[in-house]
């Protein structure tokens, strides 16, 4: 799915856009957790081609994103970063986007539109 | 072998504010010396797993990075305490002696160590009540 067509699906609205190409982008799978290591530890084949869809919200979830070069990171919920946390995404040219939707529904709406689990 | 870059940087202990910056500062510095790209994720997974180890188990601690003359990499996390109980199971998948904060930031889900492994090309632990020292060592290709 391209990344304009996912945001689409679930209704979210940008947090942040640091890296505007990123938005034709196209993403094969995802992954959603809120445990970050289970991020590090799961996400090994493809992580550019992965989005990653998560209720926590802190400076760790960008730090996992920034060592595992996963470059598109959704919050559930409505969640919204801190300014502190905004300033590290830009340093590091994500695409940030939170969805009203809850993390089930996300991961359920975009599975139905053909995006795949990091393992099938 | 000899070391042709050398880096140290100190971890504090519950320093949640600075989790991951000598990570993303040694993962930059490899990126600009030319570092595979599989590699490279490979030691910023250990890397950062380690590095939030220091923060939420340890007293605080060093991470040495060293860059070999054959092209390996070397990281050694050295804490100051308290040691691990039971090595083999901190190792094993789902075990976790994490506190409630550090669960908070998202991290205690007990695949640290087993992930750091799996990752490196050589894996060594060592642990006594004055503290622990991992050393990992990083080839071109896995």
């Amino acid at each position: 799915m391209i990344a304009k067509d996912i945001v689409e699906a679930i209704e979210a609205k940008p947090l942040a856009i640091f890296n505007e190409h990123l938005l034709k982008k196209e993403y094969t799978c995802a992954f959603a957790s809120d445990l970050m290591s289970d991020a590090l530890a799961l996400i090994q084949n493809s992580p550019e081609s992965t989005v990653l869809i998560t209720g926590l919200c802190n400076a760790q979830v960008l730090r996992t994103a920034e060592m595992l070069d996963v470059e598109m990171i959704i919050f559930v919920r409505n969640k919204v970063l801190s300014d502190e946390d905004l300033e590290i995404a830009k340093e590091m040219g994500f695409n940030i986007f939170s969805t009203r939707f809850t993390m089930f529904q996300t991961c359920g709406v975009l599975y139905g539109k053909g995006l795949k689990s990091i393992y099938e | 072998m000899n070391s042709v870059i050398h880096e140290k940087y100190t971890v504090a202990q519950d320093d949640f504010a600075n989790a991951g910056k000598a990570s993303s500062h040694i993962k930059e510095h490899l990126k600009e010396i030319g570092v595979d790209p599989q590699v490279l994720r490979r030691i910023a997974v250990a890397c950062y797993e380690s590095e939030i180890n220091l923060i939420i188990h340890a007293y605080g601690g060093d991470i040495n990075m060293d860059v070999f003359d054959d092209g390996s990499i070397q990281l050694v996390f050295k804490d100051k305490g308290p040691g691990i109980d039971d090595i083999e199971k901190a190792m094993t998948p789902g075990f976790s002696t994490a506190s409630e904060k550090a669960r908070s930031m998202g991290f205690g889900a007990g695949m640290g160590l087993p992930n750091i492994k799996r990752v490196s090309d050589e894996f060594d632990i060592q642990s006594s009540p004055e503290g622990t020292t991992i050393t990992l060592l990083f080839r071109e290709s896995k």
